[in-house]
This record gives structure tokens, C-alpha cells and sequence, in this order.
């Protein structure tokens, strides 16, 4: 691990004012950031330590949705009474991810900004875009288990492996970011990028902007959900391919259906158009497969993961069947109904 | 990759002044920001019952309690925990010398085979158990699956915990 600065703020304008320099970080649980710290990854001038600035609280907003503060830890989110009761895809998404010790340090706004677990980003003895722009790309060609099949680009074919954030981008949450020069809010859809020719920026996150909030709408799709997550282990690993699914039925016919994918892009993926496809229909599994062919129309596989192409099809309609029925993917009891 | 440089009229502190509560003990210290607790507590604290295993957070074996709750102490950096109460395997022993609950279950239920990851399978059970969330054989496994356990005494880990909470049901008296 390189030298470092190490500064404690109490105060968000004092945080703010202390990360102006884009070799600074912030600090939050550190499960992401230490550990590319520990492999020559990451190598900040300075930690700015988040931990002590007024927000780890959850809020109710007067639109009637909840905002959650950047430092509510991943465990205590899953487990809190409004998003188990109003937003129960959130929480299971979460219960989804990581172990329970990684849950309880690691927190929101880290999650958002959590790092790809491509191998040759983690490896320096490796060129790759992400980590050292135009050096090129290893993955490409080389071992791609756990790489894009939707939106990746000649430059990188990472993937986004936040659990937490397919749940977000369903529920259609909103980002709220500060920095010295203000304040502003992004779409969850706007937060993060594809990788185009710039796969060294993860998300639109400007150098110094810091995540303060997630703010959940109030449509919460409480009964219609679920989160499948189909990974190499059943516990402790990263998705292969993630499914968010919720909708609203009205008289048995699909009103509104939300859909996004982890593990298969650089970013949670939605697909409005498909979404749309499934409105005004009963719910079923042809119904549902042609929601799936709209949004893996586009797939391409790497080699190592071609196989995740025929996988995401059958979650999408399986994740999309569990939510009609209103019985979603468990995370304790593994077995898939 | 160059060598980071302290910007201009910021003084780089080498070591912060950091006061933890360590299994009761309270220890004020000077450290480096980019120690783990991990380090601290086995290079420095000499208390090497905490085990590295991955340093990666993809094992347990480093898990210890910060306040009750359980964490992966290779990805803390010890700096970051001034003010906390910090309890590692050698800290849930009675000071009479008297296990742990927990220790004796593993211990009757062979929750070990070589012991490597032991001291953080029982960190992370009682971290389990205070988190009250877990009751069925199903939920202690999916609550536990954040320690790997190299031998694979899984069945029997599972035997010991259960047994604990189990008796802890049944008997409100026994300590937390
Ligand atoms: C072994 C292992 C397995 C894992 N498995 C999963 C999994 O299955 N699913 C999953 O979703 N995740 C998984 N994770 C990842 C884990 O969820 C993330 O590491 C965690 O969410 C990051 O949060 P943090 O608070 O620890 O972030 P940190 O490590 O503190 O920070 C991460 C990044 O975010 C930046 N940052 C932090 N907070 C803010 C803020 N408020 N504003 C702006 N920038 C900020 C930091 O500067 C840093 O760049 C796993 C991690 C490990 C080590
Ligand atoms: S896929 Fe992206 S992160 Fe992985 S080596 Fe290529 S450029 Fe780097
Ligand atoms: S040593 Fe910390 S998780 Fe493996
Ligand atoms: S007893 Fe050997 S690793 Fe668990």
C-alpha cells in the first residue's frame, strides 16, 4: 500500500473542501477501496475518512418514498423495517450480496461506486483500460467468465458487480451528490456509464463529488418482486447474472414492469422498450421470454461467458414469473421456484 | 505507477493518535493510517489469535467484533476505529479462563479440523448471534457463509452454533 494523508472531516463542507485534488478519496466502509489499495490499484494522495458526517439516517421523503443517507451500512438497510415492508426487492437484493461481515462495513454510497472484479483491472502486471487508459485491454480474448455480454466496447468488456445498485435501478431511485462547487441529483439510469472509449470513469460522478443520498420514489412494488441472483457458489460470490424484476397487475394484466440486469453490463442494465413490450398482457412465460429476446437481441458473448446469454433468458423469465406470482427468489432457502 | 506526493503545505502524519478499547483494555497508540487492524492487532498487539487468511475480505478468518458488530479486519484500516470497542477471539474467554459458550460448543461439536479459521468462525458466530437473525439450520448457514472453512467442518460448525442458540432460547440467563 502506498503512503497516504489520512484526514478525519466532521463536517460535509470540510470533507468537501478537503477533496479537490482527483487523487483524492473518499474513504467510506473501505471494503472496495482497501482492497484495491492492498493491490497497487488504487493509489490516493490522500483518504478523506467519510465516517463521521451526518449521514447514516433513512428519511422519509414527503413524496413519500425514503431517502437513504451514503453511510447507512448495506446490513442495516436489508434490515430495516421500511425497506423490508415497502421496498423488499432492495433488501433482497442486498441479502444477495457479499457475506454479513462485508454487509455491515460496507455502506450505500460505497456500494455505488464499488469497482469491476475483472481479474486483469485487479492485476498490474496487466494493460487495461479501466486502470491505465490506452494501456488496452487482457480481458478481451483472455479469460471473460464473469465479462459483458450487453454494452461493452472494443476498449473494455467489464461488468458492474454492485447487487445492490440492479435493485436501484428498478426501483428507479435518484442520486444526490455534493460538492464544493453544490449540489445535484442523477437518475440512477445517468449515474453510471458504459464503458465506450473511456472505461476509466466508472460512473458520471465528477472528481470531488461526493454521494450523500439514494433517494427511493415512493412506488415500491412491496408484492410483485424478486431478485435472482445465479452465481458460481450459492452464497459469498458475485452474480453471473443478476435479475431484478417487479411489477404492477391491475385486474391480472401487467400495468408496469421494471426490469434490470447484473453481471451481463458496465452498469445495471434496463431495457425500457422491452419493458413496455410486456404491458396490457396477462402475465406468462411466452409473454415474459419475449421481454428477454427484446433485451438479449444485442448480446455477445466473449467465449467464457457465451453461456450467459441463454442463463440471462431463462432468469428474465424466471425472475419475471416469481414476481407475477408474488413469490420471490429467497435468499436464505436457495432453491429456485 | 508514480509514487504518490503529499500536496503542497499539507503535512503528511505518519502516524495518528488513535485510543481503541481492546477486550476491555483501553490502549491509546500512534499509527500509521495505512495499518489494518489486522496488522495492528497481530504485528503490533501481539494478539495473533485473529488469523489471515486471504487479507482480501474473501475469507473470515480476520473477523472480529468493532462494537458488537462483526467485521473483516484485513479491510480496516486501524486508524479509522479511534473510539471503539474492539473484541478479538482472546477477548470472549471469561477472565477467569472460562470459555466462551461458543468455544466450548465448537469443541464438543469438533467445529475444527487444523483451527485456522476457528478464531473467526466463533468472532462470526457471536457477531450471529448478537445480530439475532438466524435460527434455523438454513439461516445459520447463509449467515456463516462469510468464513470459508478450508477443512470443510461445516456440518459440525453448524452443530455448534445451533447448539448455542438453541440453549440460549431455552435459557435467558446465559450470557450474551
Ligand atoms: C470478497 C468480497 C465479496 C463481495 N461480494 C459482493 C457481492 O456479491 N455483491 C455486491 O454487490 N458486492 C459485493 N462486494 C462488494 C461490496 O459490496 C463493496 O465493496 C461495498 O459495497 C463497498 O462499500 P464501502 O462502503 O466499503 O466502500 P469503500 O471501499 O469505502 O469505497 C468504494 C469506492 O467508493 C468511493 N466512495 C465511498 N463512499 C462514497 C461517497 N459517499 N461518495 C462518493 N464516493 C464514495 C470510494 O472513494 C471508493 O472509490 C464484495 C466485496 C468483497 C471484498
Ligand atoms: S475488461 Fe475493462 S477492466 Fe477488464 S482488463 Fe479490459 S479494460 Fe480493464
Ligand atoms: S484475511 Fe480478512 S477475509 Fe481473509
Ligand atoms: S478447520 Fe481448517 S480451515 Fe477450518
Amino acid at each position: 500500500m502506498n503512503r497516504f494523508d489520512y484526514r478525519r472531516p466532521s463536517t460535509l463542507a470540510e470533507a468537501l473542501s478537503l477533496a479537490t485534488d482527483p487523487a483524492v478519496r473518499y474513504l467510506a466502509g473501505g471494503t472496495n477501496l482497501i482492497d484495491l489499495m492492498k493491490e497497487d490499484v488504487e493509489r490516493p494522495l490522500s483518504l478523506v475518512d467519510v465516517n463521521h458526517l451526518p449521514l447514516g439516517n433513512i428519511e422519509d421523503t414527503v413524496e413519500g418514498g425514503l431517502k437513504i443517507g451514503a453511510l447507512v451500512p448495506n446490513a442495516d438497510l436489508a434490515r430495516a423495517a421500511r425497506i423490508t415492508q415497502r421496498y423488499p426487492l432492495l433488501s433482497s437484493a442486498l441479502l444477495a450480496g457479499a457475506s454479513p461481515q462485508l454487509r455491515n462495513a460496507a455502506t450505500t454510497g460505497g456500494n455505488l461506486l464499488q469497482r469491476t472484479r475483472c481479474y486483469y483491472f485487479y492485476d498490474v502486471a496487466t494493460p487495461c483500460n479501466k486502470r491505465e487508459p490506452g494501456s488496452g485491454c487482457q480481458a478481451i480474448g483472455g479469460l471473460t467468465r464473469q465479462h459483458a455480454i450487453l454494452g461493452a466496447s472494443e476498449h473494455c468488456i467489464a461488468t458492474h458487480p454492485s447487487d445492490m445498485c440492479v435493485a436501484l435501478a428498478a426501483l428507479q431511485a435518484v442520486v444526490h451528490v455534493e460538492s464544493a462547487r453544490g449540489s445535484r441529483t442523477i437518475a440512477f439510469e445517468d449515474f453510471h456509464r458504459l464503458p465506450g472509449d473511456t472505461p476509466e470513469r466508472d460512473s458520471n460522478l465528477e472528481p470531488g463529488e461526493l454521494v450523500t443520498a439514494v433517494e427511493l420514489p415512493a412506488e415500491s412494488f412491496d408484492i410483485h418482486y424478486s431478485y435472482l441472483k445465479l452465481r458460481d457458489r450459492q452464497s459469498y460470490a458475485f452474480a453471473l447474472v443478476s435479475v431484478a424484476a417487479a411489477l404492477r397487475l391491475e385486474d391480472g394484466i401487467v400495468a408496469e414492469a421494471r426490469l434490470a440486469l447484473g453481471g451481463v453490463a458496465h452498469k445495471p442494465w434496463r431495457d425500457r422498450e422491452a419493458e413496455k413490450q410486456v404491458l396490457g398482457q396477462a402475465p406468462g412465460r411466452e409473454a415474459f421470454g419475449r421481454v428477454a429476446d427484446t433485451i438479449l437481441a444485442g448480446a455477445r458473448g466473449q467465449g467464457d461467458n457465451d453461456f450467459k446469454i441463454p442463463l440471462a433468458r431463462r432468469a428474465i423469465v424466471r425472475a419475471l414469473d416469481q414476481a407475477a406470482r408474488a413469490a420471490p427468489q429467497r435468499q436464505v432457502e436457495k432453491r429456485i421456484s | 505507477m508514480k509514487q504518490a506526493t503529499s500536496p503542497a503545505g499539507v503535512e503528511r502524519q505518519d502516524a495518528c493518535p488513535t485510543r481503541l478499547t481492546i477486550n476491555g483494555e483501553i490502549v491509546e497508540l500512534a499509527i500509521p493510517p495505512w495499518t489494518s487492524l489486522l496488522d495492528l492487532l497481530r504485528e503490533r498487539l501481539a494478539l495473533t489469535g485473529t488469523k489471515k487468511g486471504c487479507d482480501h475480505g474473501q475469507c473470515g478468518a480476520c473477523t472480529v467484533l468493532i462494537d458488537g458488530r462483526r467485521i473483516n479486519s484485513c479491510l480496516k484500516l486501524a486508524v479509522t476505529l479511534d473510539g471503539t470497542e474492539i473484541t478479538t477471539i482472546e477477548g470472549l474467554a471469561g477472565v477467569d479462563g472460562s470459555l466462551h459458550p461458543l468455544q466450548e460448543a465448537f469443541i464438543r461439536h469438533d467445529g475444527f479440523q487444523c483451527g485456522y479459521c476457528t478464531p473467526g468462525q466463533i468472532c462470526s458466530a457471536q457477531g450471529l448471534l448478537n445480530e439475532a437473525q438466524a435460527t434455523t439450520r438454513a439461516e445459520i448457514r447463509e449467515h456463516m457463509s462469510g468464513n470459508i472453512c478450508r477443512c470443510g467442518a461445516y456440518p459440525n460448525i453448524v452443530d455448534a452454533i445451533e447448539d448455542v442458540i438453541h440453549k440460549r432460547n431455552s435459557d435467558p440467563r446465559m450470557p450474551e
